[in-house]
């Protein structure tokens, strides 16, 4: 007997987790908890600038103030900050950072080629280079060389600190102020990594440049910083992807972009985000707690698109400050979520310039138990002549256990501005599966063709060395699950 | 080719289809007609495996194998074919995303390796000459947007690509315009052939002009109450189906 489709889609809901093997790595460790004398112990073991240690302690004080935010759609129980390591970095980084890519310790090295991120110059992906971050540090950045030739800073924000304080001082904290929210306030105070670029005047970026996350050192946070500037004219196109390993805790991942464009620049960045997302019954798993935002300048442009599949609960909002006239905002969104994940995520436009324009494309698919919430805001100021707005939120349902939530906020203060805004939910209907199956296809390949035609204008705004990725990721997570 | 005996259908515990039987050999053209609501959509619903619709009892034999213990996908992949008389749209996914998952999934149940991209263009673009689609077509995402005379004519586009051994046309003529009829006609005849056959499900003797049937069916109130040749089509159309519903 063949097996029905509702086993079929069973099967594939209930599928493993591939990337939450943990290896064993000899860690260098903060002691447990938070409090000022950790934060130098961050700061001085890192290396840093003065003006850091001022920068983490005034967010570390402006966070001891604020209370833990619960409004998200959806719940986790309040988190102990002091029961956590905030720094973590494997031995071999942490005691002598490799100089080049061949000082890689072959451990590390093997993590990342079982992660599919090969930390070489090489063939598979060439026209990418690599920030690599493990817990708290970077590991590795390639192409490092072929970049600074352009004047292009691509590295981890450590060695920027160390190499370019000026530069990070200038800007760091200026799209996201360090006492933004709770978790951007407890970043700034605890951030150990991430990555930095930037691209100067006119000039196009020829790589992608990508970093990949991976939290593998047990109860610990991760609190990656990552800025990005693009000066006058520039063009980068960023992408970043993340993993780690199963455990039965929840994890959490508080980071924080900042990205710079500053007039005539465009910054592309996208996400593929697979943080854990718990076991089926809903134990362990990352939250997923992280402030994006960007500035544009004059007739600049932001453009964020993210394929979030991962972790326990997904929380945030990349959103455009389009400060310029004629600058340009846009959000790409697919968040999939399956047994017990629940994803509260949007974006913002804040539309100050005059002629300033915003695109919002979001695709929720929610499956099993959870709950899938799109939450935006467009905000128009009274000097935003002519903004204009598209949104477009879609919902799909698979089975009858999931919810999808739709909360569009519109502010408007300017009569000239038009917002306009589409919703639609809809499941995977029987018909176009018995449709597909007619003409061979398995309700298994059904389905991810139908996911992935569904989440295609998103999908088509990914580099394409990643789109490849993020429809494997989408088939895995929801594979067949149709009920 | 096909041999169905005392064929009982429900759905939703309601008998639709009451002891068909219908025995249609290779080569052959059999045209099925019938009141509204008689079981035609049924029938060929039940024919391709469609969930919910339980046979009660009967059997259907496809190429001497029971058709009934396969699954949908695996009686597509045996060569049956199903036009439907309602085509879904399948919104993001093109016509050729789709058949070449579709084709795919034929020639692994061949033992065949995928088509490569130039084999898989090349045989899309000839089957879309054969109904005078326009290549831009192939782009487009199924059936969105389609009229429903198009999506009439992919139905047929998509029936030349996969090449299969029995085609079921469910009403594919209504909604056609005269050219999209002829267009559709000239494009099942010339697939015609001796290791194929069809049942064109219809209400109008019109496409019968075009695909001249061998035998023509009337299906009514779950049975087949009237068989005869081509001509029979000409009188349901000048007397209707009244004298035919009760059996001869
Ligand atoms: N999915 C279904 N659910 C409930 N009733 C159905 C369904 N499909 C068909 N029927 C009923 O079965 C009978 C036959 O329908 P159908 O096979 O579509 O007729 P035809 O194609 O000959 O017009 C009708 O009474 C119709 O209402
Ligand atoms: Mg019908």
């Amino acid at each position: 007997m063949q097996p029905t489709q509702d086993e079929v889609l069973t099967q594939h809901l209930t599928r493993e987790y591939e990337w939450g093997f943990e290896a064993e790595l000899e860690q260098e460790l903060a002691p447990k908890g938070l409090n000022e004398e950790i934060i130098e112990f961050i700061w001085s073991k890192k290396n840093e600038p003065p003006f850091m240690l001022d920068f983490r302690l005034r967010a570390f004080r402006a966070w001891k103030e604020m209370k833990e935010p619960h409004w998200l759609n959806g719940r986790y129980d309040p988190i102990d900050y002091q029961n956590a390591y905030y720094y973590a970095a494997p031995k071999s980084v942490s005691e002598n950072r490799p100089k080049s890519l061949d000082e890689v310790d072959p451990e590390i090295r093997r993590i990342f080629d079982r992660l599919g991120i090969p930390l070489h110059e090489q063939e598979i992906l060439a026209g990418v280079a690599v920030d690599a971050v493990l817990d708290s540090v970077s590991v590795a950045t390639t192409y490092k060389e072929r970049l600074a030739q352009m004047g292009i800073l691509f590295c981890s924000m450590s060695e920027a600190l160390e190499n370019y304080p000026d530069l990070v001082k200038k800007y760091l904290g200026t799209v996201v102020p360090y006492n933004d929210n709770f978790f951007a306030a407890l970043n700034s105070a605890v951030f150990s990594d991430g990555s930095f670029v930037y691209v100067p005047k006119g000039v196009r970026c020829p790589l992608e440049l990508s970093t990949y996350f991976r939290i593998n050192a047990r109860n610990t946070g991760q609190f990656e910083r990552t800025l990005i500037i693009a000066d006058e004219g520039a063009y980068v196109s960023y992408l970043e992807g993340c993993t780690a390993p199963k455990r039965s805790e929840h994890q959490l991942h508080a980071a924080v972009v900042e990205l710079v464009a500053l007039p005539n620049s465009y910054i592309k960045y996208s996400t593929v985000q697979n943080w854990y997302p718990g076991d089926k019954e809903g134990r362990g798993g990352v939250f997923n707690f992280v402030t994006k935002r960007g500035i544009a300048q004059e007739n600049a442009k932001i453009s964020w698109t993210q394929v979030e599949t991962g972790s326990a609960i997904t929380w945030k909002y990349p959103s455009v400050i389009l400060k310029g006239d004629n600058s340009v905002g846009e959000f790409y969104s697919v968040a999939v979520t399956n047994n017990h994940q629940q994803a509260d995520t949007g974006t913002k436009m804040i539309h100050i310039g005059k002629n300033t324009r915003s695109r919002i494309v979001s695709k929720g698919i929610s499956a099993g138990k959870s709950n899938n919430t799109y939450r935006g805001l467009v905000q128009v100021s009274p000097r935003a002549d002519n903004a204009r707005n598209f949104s477009q939120c879609d919902s799909l349902l698979i089975g009858s256990d999931c919810g999808a939530h739709t909360f569009p906020y519109v502010e408007v203060k300017n009569p000239t501005a038009i917002v306009e805004h589409e919703a639609t939910t809809s499941k995977i209907g029987e018909d176009i599966l018995f449709y597909c199956n007619q003409r061979g296809i398995p309700t298994q390949e059904a389905v991810e063709l139908i996911i992935n035609g569904y989440c295609q204008e998103v999908l088509a705004h990914l580099p394409l060395e990643f789109a490849v990725e993020a429809r494997k990721l989408l088939a895995i997570s929801l594979e067949g699950s149709v009920g | 080719m096909l041999s169905i005996r005392n064929l009982h259908a429900s759905v939703e515990g309601r008998p639709i289809l009451k002891g068909l039987t219908l025995e249609v050999k290779a080569g052959e053209v059999h045209a099925i007609m019938g009141p509204n609501g008689a079981g035609k959509s049924t029938l060929a619903a039940v024919l391709a495996g469609k969930e919910g619709y339980e046979v009660t009892e009967g059997e259907i034999l496809f190429e001497g194998q029971n058709l009934l213990d396969l699954e949908p996908e695996e009686r597509s992949h045996a060569g049956l074919f199903l036009a439907f008389q309602y085509p879904v749209e399948i919104p993001g996914v093109s016509m050729i995303q789709f058949l070449r998952a579709a084709l795919n999934a034929h020639r692994a149940a061949q033992g065949a390796e995928p088509l490569d991209t130039a084999e898989l263009m090349a045989l899309l673009k000839e089957k879309a000459a054969l109904l005078k689609l326009d290549p831009s077509f192939l782009s487009r995402s199924v059936n969105e947007g389609f009229s429903g005379g198009e999506r009439k004519r992919a139905e047929i586009f998509q029936m030349a690509v996969l090449d299969p051994k029995l085609v079921i046309l469910d009403e594919t003529d209504s909604g056609l315009d005269i050219d999209a009829l002829k267009i559709v006609s000239d494009a099942v005849n010339a697939l015609r052939a001796p290791k194929r056959a069809f049942i064109i499900i219809t209400h109008y003797h019109r496409i019968l002009q075009y695909i001249r049937p061998d035998v023509v069916h009337i299906l009514a109130d779950g049975r087949v109450v009237h068989s005869g040749g081509p001509e029979l089509a000409l009188q349901l159309e000048e007397k209707g189906y009244e004298p035919f519903l009760t059996p001869a």
